[in-house]
Parts: C-alpha cells; structure tokens; sequence
C-alpha cells in the first residue's frame, strides 16, 4: 500500500468526467478527487478509487458505473478501492466547488476556518441562495455524513455545508 | 503471528461495531432530528471502518471467511468489544457519556496507530481518524451542554457518568495478542495513552461542570470474550438475518 500520487490517463478523462457521484450528481467522480489513478494497457483499464468516508455506501455503485462508462466506449475495467493517502476535501476541483455551490451546497472552507464556522465562533460559511455569511449550524452532522445543516439568518434558507476533512 | 494480527484486528473492529450497533438502534429514535441524524452518521463512520478492518482480517486469515462471516457469524465469546460500548442507552446523558468515553480514547489510539508498521493498519487509522475527530467534537460539545447545562441536565450527565466510569479502563487494557506486536512496532501501547486519556478527560470534565468519579474497581472482561448480560440481546439484533437465513446476500 504505497503511498500514490494522482496520475489519470489523458484517454480516460473526459470519460471518467460523465461519471457522476451518487449522492452529489452535479460533481463526477474525477471532480469529487475519488479516483485516485487510471491506466491503460491496450483495451484494458486499471482504476483505482479512494472512499470520501470510510461508510460511504456510494462506493460499490462508483465502482460498477465506471466499469460500465469504460466499456461503453470498449475499454475492459477493472477497479480497486485503495485507502492510502486518505481522500480530503482538498482534492475537489475548483470545478467541483463551483459546482456545488450552485447545486446548493457550501464549499468546504480550510481547516482552521471549517472548526470556527462549526462550532458557531464565527461566521464564515456563505449562503448559497443569497450569498450572506449571516449563517449559523444547525446541526454538525446533515443528511450524510459529509454534510452540516447550517442555516441563513438572513434569508432563512437552510442548506448543507461540505465539512472540511483534512 | 497471524492469529495474534487477527485477534488484535478484531480487539479494535469490534468496539467499532457494537457501538455502531448501539446508535443504529437509535434511528428515528433520537431526542430531536439532529441528534438522531448525528448519532446515526456516527454509527455509519464506525461500521465503515469496520468493514475495513474486517476485509483485513479475512485477507490475512485466508481461510475463505468474508468479512460479512467475521461480522455475522461469530458466537459471543469470540467477540473481543469492550464493557463500555456495549452498555445500553439508558438516556441521552448515556449515549452523549458513553460517547465521548470511547470517542476520546478512539482519537488517541487512532493517532497512534497511524504510526504502526503494518501498513494496513496504519492506512485504516490516517482514514479513520478524520472521522472520529467529528465524533469528538460532537460529543465533547453535547458533554458541556448539558453538563453545564440546567439543574436537571447535570444531574442526570453526573449520573450516567459515575455508571459508565468503571468501563473506562478497559479500553486500555493490553491482550496477549497485543503484547506480542507491541514487540513487533505494530500494535499500539496503550499504556503511555491512559495518562493522556486521564488529563484530558479531566479537563473536558471541568469545562463541562462534571466531576470525575473515583473508582476503586473497574470492569473488564470484554476483551477476552467475557461480556455484560446486554451482549448477547446485541448480538441477537445484529445477527437475525444471517442466522434466520443462512448466506443470504444483498
Ligand atoms: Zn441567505
């Protein structure tokens, strides 16, 4: 279990980005920074994924829908799930945290700023309706174990926070 | 050697599991939404790692066990848990309690065991540990809430508190198989952890208005396969599908 550094094979690219994530489906998986490494040795294909967190349920399904994806266009996959170096929020793309913004869910912010904004020291995480840093957490843990409910003291709006997970 | 890695293998999964047990009865149980969904997120965390420890175990035993047999099919005795993640939820002051005993002893030994030699296991804590510093974080807060909270709240978290406290130790505790890759660089010792354990208890106590108790005997017996009259109720939820049909599968 070495330690991999991110290494996706130019070919495989623009397909592994029609990959959605089950549970957040406007990120693809290359997005989301689950797939870790991808090779190609004639028609065959080496995946290797990394779990967001270690109960993620969304795993088995990550795994079928890239092996399916490749072959559509003739690839023979296979995938691996590897655990080393751990996944962290650091590796969704700009792309991705774009994304889930307007999909209605906050970025996750560094570190030291995601303890502040959880435990409601200060105010840091940004509505994604209105754009107001008016917000306070309702709840550290939301409707996976990714997420905090947070809600906008100024529109009202409820919303999910990506927690920062370094 | 391999029967020592996987004793101590199960010696960490199976806290994991139990206590993932424990808050998975809570769900659609919980005092209000929030706590329901906390504890249920935590519940999934810990059985996340838990297959993960289990697909180790069944890879280095070889013996064409899967995970899900190591989970499901064992008797109660060859459950390695500790006392404490077994104990019932008695109330919240429990859960939150219970809780934040094990979350603080998981974050220590986590850290720790990214340092091991075995690079599986060292690989499932760097993992791992993300996680429970969440879990810490959310029952630490729920401890100072409550313990510093109303008249009522504080009576009722020293309660639970003096209950649980005799449990503690054994989390600490060293088995045979753990003594034997201590030798090795690859099992944690857990005896330099017990005094960290104790300050920084200590000092959430404080905070949360709570006075730790002094305990002159403590349970054990977990560790070695000797459970509390609560295991086999556990084991009894957690095993009915594999034991009502056998090798069924999703
Ligand atoms: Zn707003």
């Amino acid at each position: 279990m070495e330690a991999l550094t991110l290494h996706i094979d130019k070919r495989l690219i623009s397909i592994l980005e029609k990959v959605p994530d089950p549970e957040i489906p406007v990120l693809s998986v290359i997005q989301m920074g689950v797939v870790r490494n991808a090779t190609v040795t004639g028609n065959k294909v080496l995946v290797k994924i990394t779990p967001t967190y270690s109960g993620c349920p969304a795993m088995d399904v990550i795994a079928e829908d890239i092996i399916k994806a490749l072959g559509e266009e003739g690839y023979k996959a296979k995938v691996d799930l590897i655990l080393a170096p751990a996944w962290t929020t650091d590796w969704i793309t700009q792309k991705g945290r774009d994304a889930l913004a307007k999909y209605g869910i906050a970025p996750p912010l560094n570190a030291t700023a995601d303890k502040a904004a959880l435990s409601g020291d200060k105010k840091l995480v940004k509505c994604t309706l209105c754009g107001s840093k008016n917000t306070r957490v309702v709840s550290p843990f939301g409707s996976t174990p990714c997420k905090a409910l947070f809600q906008c003291e100024d529109c009202k709006e409820p919303f999910d926070y990506f927690k920062c997970l370094k | 050697m391999k029967e020592n890695l996987y004793q101590y293998i199960l010696e960490i999964a199976d806290n994991c599991l139990i206590l993932g047990q424990r808050l998975g009865e809570l769900c659609g149980h919980g005092p209000n939404l929030e706590t329901d969904i906390a504890c249920t997120n935590i519940s999934l965390d810990l059985l996340g790692q838990v297959r993960s420890y289990y697909q180790y175990a069944a890879q280095v035993m070889e013996d064409g066990r899967t995970e899900d047999d190591i989970a499901f099919m064992r008797m109660e005795r060859e459950y390695r848990n500790t006392l404490l993640v077994e104990q019932p939820n008695t109330d919240f002051a429990f859960i939150i309690s219970r809780q934040f005993m094990f979350d603080l002893y998981h974050y220590l030994f986590l850290k720790e065991l990214q340092h091991s030699r075995d690079l599986s296991l060292s690989a499932i804590a760097s993992k791992s540990i993300k996680e429970v510093s969440y879990h810490l974080r959310f029952s630490s807060d729920w401890m100072k809430r409550l313990g510093d909270g109303t008249e009522e709240s504080q009576r009722r978290m020293q309660a639970a508190i003096n209950t649980l406290w005799p449990y503690f130790e054994e989390l600490f505790e060293i088995s045979d198989a753990g003594k034997a890759l201590i030798k090795e660089g690859i099992a944690v010792d857990t005896k330099g952890l017990k005094k960290d354990y104790l300050n920084s208890a200590r000092e959430y106590l404080q905070e949360a208005n709570l006075i730790m108790p002094e305990v002159e005997h403590f349970m054990k017996g977990g560790k070695s396969g000797v459970h509390s009259e609560h295991m086999g109720y556990i084991l009894a939820d957690l095993q009915y599908m594999q034991r009502a049909y056998p090798n069924m599968n999703w």
